[in-house]
């Protein structure tokens, strides 16, 4: 059945992919003869949650290499949908389309970042890390560089940067379980928090790896669907990737023409929290290239140090397979990111172009509040309209949205059908589960593996071993719930932030202990618990009125901590001793495709 | 010098070639935005406004294929590629 199943692959997600698209005809249909809005919303969102925890069900394993890393023979394409759909969290699905909205050029810095890093990947890190046979990230550097003190701070740097990550995706699945099945947000992420653990707890990796490819699925349709439809409505053209130049330059002449007015405090005092106005040109370069390029830069070099993502590519049968699996996952992945500037540009342009119907600015305030679409966002506090100059009529700066409402509002103001909504709510949920699944398997198993395993009780079987893994997945899950339900940072804020820690902590660590031979334990711990000290220093520094220096933000102190955290590296290293030659061999090993992996297959 | 240094020299190589262009593509042209912004590009997008939609993206697609088959190409020739069975 094992061998059966694997090689049954594209015939069972081409059903699933069909059933999925007969269910939305199904919802379409139904929706027709009546159904209400907020049925289709529920039905939508308990179904895919359905068969998600289903797959979970059916990959229940007991053997530690089909918990830690799904047997190791996922393909090269269904791994790199995986991989699409644990990396593009709930705030790529639902707010990046609205940072691009609102902050273009700036923004799209992270586009750029988190595509990019995927280079890194694949040229510095996936292969040789496959080669190596490890379980876990810290599972590595253990390995590497020896010793429990080097194990053990590499857990501790993936425990910060994975759990500042999950509890923003966490509340992501909060959200829009609250708005889709109507109960209240604390409820909610517990809601949520069960979804996610079907999906893991029974299978582990596997569990998470045939969900994450179901949820990808699911995300990218939701996605993509409304973007392309929305582009036929307006009359945008067939193919909005090719086609929008003239939208983008009808934006930049409607901008000139209304003008970028600037409200007084006293004003924006009145617009409710969260909720922003355009005051940034479409498609100008509006940052200076350092912002680009540091936000890029740590982004990217997050990106190759998130263990979440690396350990995806421990599931593929060779070395050869981690690397072209390394670009399907940067496929899949571009599929949705080079979508979503397209989607700010069609909600842009449909809600202040005068001339098309959809166009809010210019219309009089009482004809903007008699829009059923208007009402309907402005409850949900994620629309406002105020008339600071008393002209009766609406201004560009006098028009305000939260950055969720260019995914979530637009196919509504563009007249599509409530079924799209409902999809949408799916897609939503779909990226943040997978991408949550992902994150508190990997805290999870850094700390069942290299914590009770290796450090704590090596001699434990593998059934006590495994009941470890998932009492721990359980519990980091309740933590992060219960710090999601109290709502301390936004979503998009904290993802940042967890980039940021992991590169400061691992990203040299990690290049270094392949790249550079001479790279030893002392330099290894320096580097790791000095670039996470140094980074998490100067955050609170930046947070408390520090006034930074050469252009670090709070957004990219990782570039402060990894410039430490490679400076110590380097220098402790030299001036201890040399790797002893067992681990220089072992070095010269991992840059060898063939042959055995260092680490037998079942540790 | 032995097969293995001789392969991972050239593995080396493939590297600084990957990250020189990756450089390009994610650091080198946003040192000239606010100018290669007032050009117009394909499809008719101001050319650095195009880059970080698609270009950067699909270059960052199109070159790691394009490294995994050199680096495949690398490994074959020093006889270090894996058996299928493996």
């Amino acid at each position: 059945m094992k061998g059966n199943f694997i090689d049954n692959l594209p015939k069972i997600y081409g059903i699933y992919t069909g059933g999925f698209v007969g269910f939305i005809i199904i919802m379409a249909i139904a929706e027709q003869m009546g159904m209400t809005a907020k049925t289709i919303g529920i039905a939508f969102v308990a179904f895919t949650v359905f068969i998600y925890a289903l797959i979970g069900y059916l990959s229940r394993t007991a053997q530690a290499d089909a918990y830690y890393v799904a047997g190791r023979q996922v393909p090269t394409v269904f791994n790199g949908m995986a991989t699409a759909a644990d990396w593009m969290s709930g705030a790529s699905f639902v707010a990046m389309a609205g940072g691009i909205y609102f902050k273009g050029y700036g923004y799209m810095a992270l586009l750029v970042g988190w595509t990019g890093g995927y280079v890194l990947v694949a040229s510095l890190l996936a292969p040789y890390l496959r080669k190596f046979g490890c379980y876990t990230v810290p599972d590595f550097i253990g390995t590497r560089y020896g010793g429990n003190l080097a194990r053990f701070s590499a857990v501790v740097v993936l425990t910060v940067a994975s759990f500042t990550y999950v509890t923003a995706q966490i509340n992501a699945t909060g959200t829009i379980a609250s708005v889709a099945l109507d109960i209240p947000f604390q409820y909610a992420v517990y809601v949520g928090l069960i979804s996610i653990l079907l999906c893991s707890m029974l299978g582990g990796m596997r569990g998470v790896t045939w969900t994450q490819v179901a949820q990808y699925i699911v995300l990218i349709i939701a996605y993509l669907l409304p973007v392309f439809w929305i582009s036929n409505k307006m009359g945008a053209g067939f193919f909005p990737h090719f086609m929008l130049a003239d939208e983008v330059a009808r934006i930049g002449e409607l901008e000139q023409q209304f003008g970028f007015v600037k409200n007084a405090a006293a004003d924006l005092k009145s617009v409710p929290k969260g909720l922003a106005g355009i005051t940034k040109a479409h498609s100008a370069v509006n940052a200076t290239p350092w912002a680009f390029i540091s936000l890029a830069l740590a982004m990217m070099m997050g990106t190759a140090s998130l263990p979440h993502v690396m350990m995806r590519y421990f599931t593929t049968p060779s070395v050869k397979a981690a690397r072209k699996s390394v670009g399907w996952s940067l496929f899949f992945i571009f599929l949705l990111y080079s979508s979503a500037p397209m989607l700010a540009t069609l909600s842009k342009l449909s809600l202040i172009d005068p001339n098309l119907p959809t166009g809010i600015i210019g219309k009089t305030f009482a004809e903007v509040e008699a829009i059923d679409w208007y009402q309907n966002w402005n409850q949900a506090n994620l629309m406002f309209i105020s008339d600071f100059n008393g002209n009766g009529t609406l201004e560009l700066n006098e028009f305000f949205m939260g950055g969720k409402a260019v995914v979530l509002a637009t196919p509504e103001i563009a007249g599509l059908p409530y079924v799209i909504s409902g999809l949408v709510a799916a897609g939503g949920m779909a990226a943040a589960m997978s991408t949550a699944d992902g994150l508190i398997l990997a805290i999870a198993n850094a700390i069942s593996h290299d914590v009770y395993y290796k450090i704590i009780d090596p001699k434990a079987e593998t059934a006590k071993r495994l009941l470890v893994a998932r009492v721990l997945l359980v519990i980091i899950g309740f933590a992060g719930a219960t710090i999601a339900a109290m709502e301390i940072q936004g979503i998009l804020g904290s993802v940042i932030w967890a980039f940021d820690f992991a590169m400061s902590g691992l990203f040299f660590p990690l290049v270094l202990g392949v790249w550079w031979k001479r790279a030893n334990r002392q330099g290894a711990i320096a580097g790791m618990l000095g670039g996470l000290i140094a980074g998490a220093w100067y955050l609170v520094w930046v947070r408390t009125g520090g006034s930074g220096f050469l252009g670090i933000t709070q957004l990219t102190f990782g570039i402060f901590g990894s410039a430490v955290s490679l400076v110590l590296m380097v220098i402790v290293s030299l001036m201890t001793a040399e790797p002893d030659k067992a681990t220089q061999k072992m070095v010269d090993d991992v840059r060898v495709p063939s042959g055995k992996s260092i680490l037998g297959k079942s540790h | 010098m032995s097969n293995q240094q001789k392969h991972w020299e050239k593995t080396r190589g493939l590297l600084f070639i990957t990250l020189a262009i990756w450089f390009v593509f994610s650091i080198g042209i946003f040192l000239f935005g606010a100018e290669m912004n007032e050009v117009t590009g394909p499809f008719g997008y101001p050319w650095t406004y195009w880059f970080t939609c698609q270009g950067s993206l699909g270059a960052f697609v199109i070159l790691i294929f394009w490294f995994a088959n050199r680096q495949e190409k690398i490994d074959e020739e020093f006889g270090f590629s894996e058996r299928e069975d493996e």
